[in-house]
């Protein structure tokens, strides 16, 4: 826009972090997912696209243990796994939002905030509800970390606001900052801008490039909208009825024959 | 008073004092990370000595220009203050201007610093980079998103503030000399004038101007080192100046930076000002809000809400005034007070405002009236960016809805044959920047203002500001027609939306009403009148019935004013169509086009002055798609009642 450019990016994007091996995972007699592979680099913003039903979500709940696949196996920063459970996948480091929304809807935005946290609250239960002692400060410090979110995501307005009171496109907001709240270095986004109005898909856009830049966080998030993803990401991975079909940067994929014929439909 | 601040002539040397007399008392405060951080004027002094020489190290000297833009936030104002240290001129501009307003300014005053609050700002700054050479640095007080730019002139504040620290300890004197070089006759700061008449100007205020100016107000109100107020409004504003910088600084009092624009209501509520100053929109808003709180509350609390607030309008206003009220009222009022008036005034924020002023357009008395009758300080002031804002304000105990009070001591006030006001004070303006011939057209040889607003004294000596002189005519017969004061009375008016008036010339006033679709819409509802749309609304004889009475209850009140009782409105139509800033008829910022409005529909004109009862009119609307179409309708016209200035009384 200006002569003052702004450098490419504060985190180069480094080692491969998680790599899926040849998944599969089926329903019954339903193929949600056929032998994919992808991987994910370091500080890069990955896509993972295709039509309704292409697999992506079902991708996604792999990653992050909710689904055990059949076949194939994840490496996520150097140890394999086929099977996880989605308590570990948070403790190593990755954490989501969803498609549609968790979040509890009668508590306010900061209680779902620090609900977001509490995979590092190291006091027990007992202290943390009589809030006495060590539990305070560690309060103390966790609502720093929240304020900081609140701030970064500028929903100081909507602090003590119940969630479910919240327009759609802020609700979804505070589901990042749930998500960002445990300081995850694998961020899964799945659909995180469906049903936004244009100035809120933009802004939402702000706020993942910002995430990625500043804090470095690895973000793989899943999207319909082709537009949205060809802007913010570095590398895209096609789906199509389960099946990858293409792989590599935007302008890669978007030259990619088979993806358009899945996407935009065959011309004849 | 007891301490004194004679000699103490600029506002650093007051700073410097504040720093010395009330160290731990509070300057500033922001909220971050959801908590008011406070800054002493102990600290604030020594931000902004660190900023002073951080700024001199980079070659900012006496005389030069400091762009400031960004919102409420204490290095905006440590900045400002920076500069003056140095003998330099802050030029505070509005956040929210586009990039291309930013230029005029910066290549106008030759502005080689500027300090930004944000990327937002750094970003437009940049952007008109090429068109002002002369700025060689740029500081942002929030380094968020800026990390990545690679533009040499680009600096932060905190980098700026570590190398002011060194050098301030390296050569402690320096500033201390440069503090004390300035006098009051220096010019503190430049305001632009947003401009809406050709190319904005920059008004030049000195620092006695602004010290004087504020140092009036603050006695008249007895405000001291334990007010508190909230920063809310534009700091480039001259009103925000006053009260967040000049005030404080002359008092000794706290301002209060609110966490962003979206949390003014909550940050109000957290820190209770004392002080306040909001304009009629902001109080309209916050009336709204609580109109449609309470339409959601149960029916016991509507009922307690509706009694209460009627015993507030008869005996709030008076009770405020310290006008003798009866035993009973007065016991009714306390109870009112426990009940609504005190919790309603804790919402709004206001529980500790002990003085508020509203200025900048005139207010609707309801409007007026009910911040008063629940107990609220409200009152009305005049003033503008060349005169240091205050030139009248309403003393506690005459107050009243249609004025803006007498002279504030130090004042001289006097109305040209033409009725426009002259004001000579020690609060005016030196000049327009670099603009000989606007300041020679605004001041006189005899060092009075000329305003361009036009108005009367009142029978108490109060000045009431009717319209702007250019737009005051006559009537035939030769006595004055100010149609924005008409107009203005009719909007009060839910129902009425727009109105625009006609008279000058002729020998009775005749108005177009724009009726309000939705206030209308919903009192034809609740009547079970159905109606097509707009137009069908519009030409309902009910609707022209319920405007009827507005236009008589105007009528009514202009008959008690000597000045205006020839001004009273004969004839009115509804207009079929509202008045659309697309077609024309508004301007962007929503003022009536008058002269246009006449010059568009000069059939309906005609026909309100010709005595006819119906008038065709067609008339081209363009659709906000850009399409065009025409709206064809028969209005009808319709009298209204007037009254014999002798029998206002009785009809009013």
């Amino acid at each position: 826009m200006q002569a003052a450019a702004v450098s490419p990016r504060a985190h180069r994007i480094g080692e491969v972090i998680l790599a899926v091996e040849g998944v599969s995972l089926s329903f019954g007699g339903v193929q949600a997912l056929r032998e994919v592979s992808f991987d994910v680099r370091e500080h890069e913003v990955r896509a993972i696209i295709g039509p309704n039903g292409a697999g992506k979500s079902s991708m996604l709940n792999v990653i992050n243990g909710v689904y055990h696949p059949q076949q194939g196996k994840i490496r996520y920063l150097g140890r394999e796994f086929s099977d996880m459970d989605s308590h570990e996948v948070a403790q190593s480091g990755i954490s989501r939002t969803f498609q549609s929304l968790a979040l509890f809807k009668g508590m306010t935005v900061l209680d779902n905030i620090m609900a977001g946290r509490n995979l590092k609250m190291r006091t027990n239960l007992l202290l943390q509800a009589l809030r006495i002692g060590p539990a305070l400060r560690e309060e103390i410090e966790h609502r720093e970390a929240v304020e900081r979110i609140i701030d970064f995501l500028e929903i100081q307005a909507y602090r003590k606001v119940p969630v479910g009171r919240l327009p759609y496109g802020l609700q979804k907001r505070v589901d990042l900052a749930r998500a960002l709240a445990m300081e995850p270095r694998l961020l899964l986004l799945d659909e995180p801008m469906a049903g936004m109005n244009l100035e809120e898909k933009q802004d939402m856009c702000r706020f993942i490039l910002d995430v990625n830049d500043q804090l470095g966080t690895t973000i793989v998030l899943i999207e319909h909208d082709m537009g949205v993803v060809m802007d913010i990401s570095d590398r895209v991975v096609v789906l199509d009825y389960g099946r990858k079909i293409g792989d590599g940067t935007p302008d890669e994929v978007r030259a990619n024959r088979s993806v358009i014929d899945a996407y935009l439909g065959v011309s004849h | 008073m007891a301490e004194s601040l004679a000699g103490l002539d600029t506002f650093p040397k007051l700073l410097m004092h504040h720093a010395r007399a009330r160290s731990t008392r509070p300057a500033i405060r922001e909220k971050d990370l959801g908590i008011w951080q406070t800054w002493t004027w102990h600290e604030f002094a020594e931000e902004v000595r660190a900023m002073a020489c951080g700024l001199a190290e980079h070659g900012f000297k006496r005389g030069d220009h400091l762009a400031l833009v960004g919102d409420n936030r204490p290095r905006i104002y440590a900045a400002m203050c920076a500069a003056q240290c140095l003998g330099g001129i802050p030029v505070p501009m509005y956040q929210d201007a586009v990039a291309a307003e930013m230029a005029f300014p910066i290549q106008n005053a030759a502005i080689t610093h500027a300090v930004a609050e944000d990327q937002e700002q750094v970003d437009k700054l940049l952007e008109i980079l090429p068109q002002c050479a002369t700025l060689e640095r740029i500081y942002y007080d929030d380094p968020r998103g800026l990390r990545h730019y690679q533009e040499a002139r680009l600096m932060s504040c905190d980098a700026l503030l570590e190398l002011g620290r060194e050098t301030y300890r390296r050569d402690p004197g320096f500033l201390e000399t440069e503090i004390a070089k300035g006098t009051g006759d220096d010019t503190a700061a430049m305001f632009f004038t947003s401009g809406t008449t050709g190319v904005p100007k920059g008004v030049v205020l000195t620092h006695a101007s602004l010290i004087d100016r504020a140092r009036a107000a603050a006695d008249m109100e007895g405000l001291g080192d334990a007010d508190v107020v909230l920063a809310y409004l534009p700091p480039a504003w001259i009103g925000q100046n006053i009260f967040s910088y000049a005030q404080p600084f002359v008092t000794g009092y706290c301002i209060c930076c609110p966490e962003s624009s979206e949390t003014v209501m909550s940050d109000m509520r957290e820190i209770g000002p004392t002080y306040y100053f909001a304009p009629p929109r902001v109080l309209e808003a916050l009336l709204t809000q609580v109109s449609i709180r309470m339409e959601d509350a149960s029916a016991l609390k509507r009922m307690v809400y509706r009694y209460f607030m009627e015993v507030a309008r008869r005996t709030g206003g008076a009770l405020l005034d310290g006008k003798p009220v009866g035993a009973a009222d007065r016991l009714l009022y306390r109870l009112g007070d426990l009940l609504v008036y005190g919790p309603l005034r804790n919402v709004l924020g206001m529980s500790r405002v002990r003085v508020a002023y509203t200025a900048g357009e005139a207010i609707g008395p309801d409007l007026f009236r009910f911040y008063r009758s629940i107990g609220i300080n409200l009152k009305q002031l005049y003033g503008s960016t060349e005169t240091s804002v205050f030139v009248c304000v309403q003393p506690n105990g005459q107050v009243k809805a249609d004025t803006v009070g007498p002279a504030v001591k130090g004042v001289e006030l006097k109305f040209t044959p033409e009725r426009e006001l002259l004001i000579r004070s020690p609060g005016l303006f030196k000049e327009y920047y670099k603009n000989p011939l606007a300041t020679a057209e605004a001041k006189d040889a005899q060092g009075w203002f000329h305003t361009g607003d036009a108005g009367y004294f009142d029978a108490d000596g109060h000045v009431k500001i009717i319209d702007r002189v250019k737009d005051v005519g006559r009537l035939s017969e030769g006595s004055l027609f100010a149609p924005k004061y008409l107009e203005n009375k009719l909007k009060f008016f839910p129902y009425i939306k727009e109105a625009v008036t006609f008279g000058h010339g002729r020998e009775r006033v005749c108005a177009f009403i724009n009726m309000d679709m939705e206030a209308v819409g919903n009192w034809a509802e609740k009547r079970n009148m159905p109606y097509a749309g707009y137009v069908d609304l519009a030409g309902k004889d009910e609707v022209y019935e319920l405007v009827r009475e507005c236009i008589e209850k105007v009528n009514a009140d202009l008959a008690a004013e000597p000045e205006l009782a020839a001004s009273q409105i004969h004839r009115y139509l509804i207009l079929h169509k509202q008045l659309e800033a697309d077609d024309g008829e508004l301007t962007r910022t929503a003022k009536v086009r008058r002269r246009h409005v006449g010059e568009k529909y000069a059939t309906l004109v005609d026909a309100l002055y010709s005595g006819a009862q119906t008038v065709h009119v067609e008339a081209q609307v363009r659709y906000e798609d850009g399409r065009t179409g025409s709206i064809s309708a028969d209005l009808k016209i319709r009298d209204a009642k007037t009254f014999a200035p002798a029998a206002a009384k009785k009809a009013a």
